[in-house]
C-alpha cells in the first residue's frame, strides 16, 4: 500500500507528474508513428481483406484501451472509497472521457472496417460490437452522473459506487450477450481467426498499443493536473473571498 | 405491539406507492400505452407483430420501471424521513428493500400479472402467455432493484428521470437479453437453462442491489 500512497498526496503528485506527461508523451506518440507508417505503408495489404485491414492498428488498440481503462476507473474508485486518495478519484474522473473517447474511437473503426469487409456497419450477432457498445453507455451514464452532483464529494462518492457496480457487471453483460448472439450466429461473416497473425503485422500492432497506451496515460495525467489546478483556483478564490 | 422497522417501512412504501400517480392504475395505463403505440409505428402485420411482441413488452416494462422510478427515495429525502432511516441502528438495507419490493408489488407485479393482455393484442400465442407473465414478473424484480440503485445515486438531482435511464441502461442488458431468449427458445430444452439464466441474474441483483443502494442513499442523505 506505501507505494500507491507516495501518489496520494497531491503535491507529490505533481511534482513526479510534471517530468512524466513530455516523457511518456513523445515515446508514445514516436510508438503510435512507427505503427501508423509500418501500418499504411510497410506492411503488405492483408491476404483476404486487402489494404481494409491496415485500420487495425487503430481499431485494436482502442479495443484495448476502452477494457482496460474502464478497469482503471474502476480501481481508481475501489482505492478512493477504501482509502479516500483524492488523487485516484482524480484519475477516475480523468479516465472517464479518454475511456469512452477510446470505445467510441472503437466503434467508429470497428464500421469503418466493417462496412467493406462484413458488408455492414454494425453487426448485432457479434458479442464483441454488442458488448463495447453497452460499454459506452457505461461510461456516458458514469459522466453525466458525476456532472450532475453539486459537490466534488457528492460526485466521487456516486461516482466510485456506479463505477464498482459496473466493472462487477461488465462480465455479466459480457456473458449474457455472449449466450444471446450465439443463438442467431449464421456462418456468413468473415473472421479474422485463420492463421495466426504474422510477426509482421503483430510487432507494428503491439507497439501502436503501448504507444496509444503511453498517450492515453499522459492524456490522463494532464486532465488530473488540470484538475488539480481548477481546485486549487476554486479554493483560492474562496480564501480571497472570505479574506475581504 | 410496535411493527418492526422493516414492516413500517413496507406499509408507508406501499401507501406512498398507492397514492401517488393513480397508484396501480398510471403504470399499467402506461405500459398499455406503449404497446399500442407500436402497432401504429411498425404496422400491423400479425407475423411482424407475433415476432416482435414479446421484445416490444419488454422494452415498455423497461419504460414503465424509468418513469416510476426517479421518486422512489426523493420525497423521503425532502421530508427528512430518510435521514431518520440513516440514523437508525437498523441496517439500511432493510429499508431499501422494503421500499422497493413495496414499489414492485405496486408497479412491477400487476403489469407482469396483466401483461398477457398486451400479448393477445400483439398477436403473441395463447400458450406462450403464462411463460411471459412469468418472465416479466422475475425480470421486473431485476429492474425495480438496479432501478432503485440508480434513484439513490441521483436522490438529489433534480429531474434526476433521464439520469436514472442512462445509468441503469447497461445494467439490464442481461435481464433482457435472458428474458427474451426464454420466450424465444420456448418449448426446447435451452428454455429451462435460459430462464435459470434469468432468475440467477434476478438473484444477483437481489443480492448486491440493498447494499449498494444503502450506500448511495447514504451519500444523498448527507
Amino acid at each position: 500500500m506505501k507505494r500507491i500512497s507516495v501518489f496520494a498526496n497531491p503535491y507529490r503528485f505533481m511534482k513526479v507528474s510534471k517530468p512524466l506527461i513530455p516523457a511518456i508523451g513523445i515515446v508514445g506518440l514516436l510508438c503510435i508513428i512507427f505503427s501508423t507508417w509500418q501500418g499504411l505503408f510497410v506492411v503488405r495489404p492483408e491476404q483476404y481483406q486487402g489494404d481494409a485491414a491496415r485500420i487495425m492498428f487503430v481499431h485494436v488498440p482502442m479495443a484495448w484501451l476502452a477494457m482496460a481503462a474502464y478497469t482503471l476507473m474502476a480501481l481508481a474508485s475501489f482505492v478512493w472509497f477504501v482509502w479516500r486518495h483524492e488523487t485516484a478519484d482524480l484519475a477516475a474522473k480523468s479516465i472517464a472521457p479518454l475511456g469512452a473517447l477510446s470505445t467510441g474511437l472503437c466503434l467508429a473503426t470497428g464500421s469503418i472496417w466493417g462496412k467493406p469487409t462484413w458488408g455492414t456497419w454494425f453487426q448485432w450477432d457479434d458479442a464483441r460490437l454488442v458488448s463495447v457498445l453497452v460499454m459506452f453507455f457505461l461510461y456516458l451514464g458514469y459522466m453525466a452522473l458525476r456532472k450532475s452532483m453539486d459537490t466534488h464529494q457528492r460526485a466521487a462518492r456516486a461516482g466510485a459506487i456506479l463505477a464498482m457496480v459496473g466493472l462487477i457487471n461488465v462480465p455479466i453483460i459480457k456473458f449474457s450477450v455472449d449466450i444471446w448472439s450465439s443463438l442467431h450466429q449464421d456462418a456468413s461473416v468473415l473472421r479474422l481467426d485463420g492463421p495466426a497473425m504474422p510477426a509482421e503485422y503483430l510487432i507494428p500492432l503491439l507497439v501502436g498499443a503501448l504507444g496509444y497506451s503511453l498517450v492515453f496515460g499522459c492524456l490522463t495525467l494532464m486532465l488530473m493536473r488540470s484538475e488539480i489546478y481548477s481546485r486549487r483556483t476554486e479554493a483560492l478564490i474562496l480564501q480571497r473571498l472570505e479574506v475581504e | 405491539m410496535k411493527p418492526t422497522p422493516f414492516k413500517s417501512a413496507f406499509n408507508q412504501a406501499i401507501s406512498e406507492a398507492w397514492s401517488a400517480g393513480g397508484g396501480l392504475v398510471l403504470p399499467l395505463a402506461f405500459f398499455l400505452g406503449v404497446g399500442i403505440l407500436v402497432p401504429f409505428s411498425v404496422g400491423v402485420r400479425p407475423e411482424l407483430l407475433v415476432e416482435i411482441s414479446s421484445g416490444i413488452m419488454w422494452i415498455a416494462l423497461v419504460l414503465v420501471t424509468f418513469v416510476t422510478m426517479e421518486r422512489l427515495y426523493q420525497a423521503d429525502l425532502e421530508d427528512g424521513v430518510l435521514e431518520l432511516w440513516v440514523q437508525e441502528r437498523q441496517p439500511l438495507a432493510e429499508y431499501v428493500l422494503a421500499k422497493t419490493l413495496a414499489h414492485w408489488l405496486v408497479a412491477g407485479l400487476p403489469i407482469a400479472i396483466l401483461c398477457p393482455l398486451l400479448g393477445l393484442l400483439l398477436h403473441m400465442s395463447v400458450e406462450l402467455l403464462p411463460l411471459a407473465s412469468l418472465c416479466y414478473g422475475v425480470g421486473s424484480l431485476a429492474f425495480f432493484f438496479w432501478g432503485g440503485l440508480g434513484a439513490a445515486l441521483s436522490a438529489n438531482v433534480r429531474r434526476g428521470g433521464l439520469l436514472i435511464a442512462l445509468i441503469v441502461l447497461p445494467l439490464y442488458v442481461p435481464t433482457v437479453l435472458f428474458g427474451v431468449l426464454t420466450i424465444a427458445t420456448y418449448g426446447t430444452d435451452q428454455m429451462v437453462i435460459n430462464f435459470s439464466f434469468l432468475v440467477s441474474t434476478t438473484i444477483f441483483t437481489l443480492a448486491l442491489c440493498p447494499f449498494m443502494t444503502s450506500v448511495a442513499l447514504r451519500i444523498s442523505a448527507d
